[in-house]
């Protein structure tokens, strides 16, 4: 049930419970109440939009960078993968598994703003041992979403 | 160019059978539509979705691979081996992939063959009213004569067993069945089924089922008729990948059925396909293999769209038994006074709503309009509000 409308704001968080309680043949009470649950306990963390940010003209630079960390007693990844996570700047933090250990997307104004960044904050951390920074080019795809225009074909107004 | 007497004393070049043939009964419909801007259309029979990219890119990398020539007749093998796989565990019926299976130009050539292997001139098939508009044609191309069976809304659009018996003669044939249906969206019951099936038994009859939407169903259980005990001697099933992977311009679908059927149908088609189109076998193979979480994804959400306009047109007023199956709502709307063609008609013109008339699919279809929900939600919320606006001013009761 909550997964149900869970899938159904996942792909349009515009949808009412109304509609939502339609298509899930569920009362809207109860859908009002999954929703409110599930934003008080965090399952829903927030409501968001996709947007392709490379539509406005120099907008915003990104960069993926790996970070080698060396883990610490008792806390491990946890404590340093926190010191960055606060940076407002670091958009997303992923512990991962290979070569390196932390992944972060970065986000700034310019090159220069995300170069400085890692410089100046990231790199310093006690922890640190090496940064790879990876700019990001072009945006293909972004959480399951093709930027590019859409490509499907068109069909028959009426088909028998 | 001398004209033979004969073309002279019947005036035209067309043969008699063809002549027999009803046009579409919506011609004027689509000329209408042809013309006009900002039409929303609930009138399409197929899904909304683009073929899943996996299956795309198999059939591309095949084409670059050079994989462009004939296949066998009957199908690619492993195309057959996977199929009867995907038979056996999805619907517990056995079909050698060696002689009982034949991979067609969609379902639609798979009911031709089906019907010119079987059909003697003057051989009656049995079939549900209203039904999927090709299935009389078919009978008449190939010599036969199609036999309707009423069927109605208060009894959920299912054929009866007393129903089909009353209507065997010493001609009949067979029995068309086609659940899921297009155009009510009603499925069958097992129980159902069992009785259209002691009914064949009992009279020697062939049940020739297209289950083309077998996969589109929600909250019921599909049968295959071919799995009922005994009934695989004496079933032709037709399925195909148009609905369930959302491939309809592929155009490929199959027949299993016993060996002697298969043979014969095998004979028409290599006379006049030769074999269904290389890329497109090579595309259904990949959709066997990997397809059904894209087929699960797709389900669910016609599921939700389903709930959505069924409710919307109840609530609006027009009477809508729940259609389990396929992606179509068959709402009546009687509450207009209007036949299905007025009522399709003013909606296109004054609303631009398309939905096809139900009388294009036989008379039980009278009275009732074809909406498919396959459709963005958007589209049908705005199609909804159109109709109840329309509705609005022509309701009579």
């Amino acid at each position: 049930m909550l997964r149900d409308i869970l899938k159904i704001l996942e792909n349009d968080a515009r949808i009412s419970p109304k509609q939502i309680a339609t298509m899930t043949n569920t009362p809207e009470a109860e859908v009002t109440e999954e929703i409110r649950q599930a934003e008080k306990d965090r399952t829903i963390v927030k409501y968001k939009t996709i947007v392709n940010w490379d539509k406005l003209e120099n907008e915003r630079v990104s960069a993926l960078i790996e970070v080698k960390v060396s883990p610490q007693r008792d806390v491990g990844f946890d404590a340093i993968a926190e010191r960055i996570y606060r940076f407002p700047q670091a958009r997303t933090v992923y512990l991962v598994s290979g070569t390196y250990d932390l992944l972060i997307i970065v986000t700034g104004k310019s090159m220069h703003e995300v170069a400085d960044f890692v410089a100046l904050k990231l790199a310093p951390i006690e922890g640190v041992q090496s940064t790879v920074t990876h700019f990001l080019l072009k945006r293909y795809k972004e959480d399951g979403e093709i930027l590019a225009e859409k490509e499907e074909g068109t069909r028959q107004a009426i088909v028998l | 160019m001398a004209i033979s007497p004969k073309i002279r004393r019947r005036g035209t070049y067309i043969s008699q059978r063809a002549n027999q043939l009803s046009p579409s009964g919506i011609r004027k419909f689509f000329d209408l539509l042809a013309s006009m801007e900002g039409v929303i259309s609930l009138g399409v029979g197929e899904p909304d979705f683009a073929t899943p990219w996996g299956i795309r890119e198999a059939a591309i990398h095949s084409l670059e691979k050079g994989k462009t020539m004939y296949t066998s007749n009957s199908g690619i093998p492993e195309l057959r081996q996977e199929l009867s796989r995907h038979l056996r565990e999805g619907y517990q019926v056995n079909y050698d992939h060696a002689g009982e299976l034949l991979i067609t130009v969609g379902v639609s050539e798979a009911l031709d063959l089906a019907m010119r292997a079987i059909i003697d001139p003057g051989d009656e098939v049995i079939m549900p009213d209203p039904c999927y508009v090709a299935y009389e044609s078919c009978v008449i191309l190939a010599g036969g004569v199609p036999v309707k069976v009423p069927t109605y809304e208060r009894s959920a659009f299912e054929l009866g067993a007393a129903e089909v018996e009353a209507r065997i003669t010493g001609r009949t044939k067979a029995i068309l069945l086609g659940y899921p249906a297009n155009p009510t969206g009603a499925i069958m019951s097992r129980e159902k089924l069992l009785g259209i099936a002691e009914v064949a038994k009992r009279h020697g009859l062939l049940v020739i089922s297209d289950e083309i939407y077998a996969k589109l169903v929600y909250g019921a259980e599909f049968t295959c008729f071919a799995s009922l005990p005994d009934m695989k001697e004496n079933t032709i099933l037709l399925g195909g990948f148009s609905k369930a992977y959302a491939m309809t311009g592929w155009r490929v679908g199959y027949a299993a059925a016993p060996r002697e059927i298969i043979a014969a149908m095998t004979k028409i088609h290599q006379y006049t396909i030769m074999c269904a189109p290389t890329m497109s076998q090579v595309a259904a193979l990949e959709a066997l293999k990997s397809g059904d979480n894209d087929t699960a994804e797709m389900v669910e959400d016609y599921n939700r769209r389903r709930l959505l306009i069924v409710k919307g047109l109840c609530n609006i007023g027009l009477s809508c038994f729940e259609p389990r199956g396929a992606f179509y709502a068959f709402p009546s709307v009687k509450i207009t006074g209007m036949t299905s063609e007025e009522f399709a008609e003013k909606l296109l013109t004054e609303e631009k709503v398309a939905v096809v008339p139900g009388s294009a699919f036989g008379e039980c279809g009278q009275g009732h309009v074809r909406c498919c929900y396959a459709t963005s939600l958007a589209d049908i919320e705005e199609a909804l509000s159109r109709i109840r606006r329309f509705v609005g001013r022509y309701r009579r009761d």
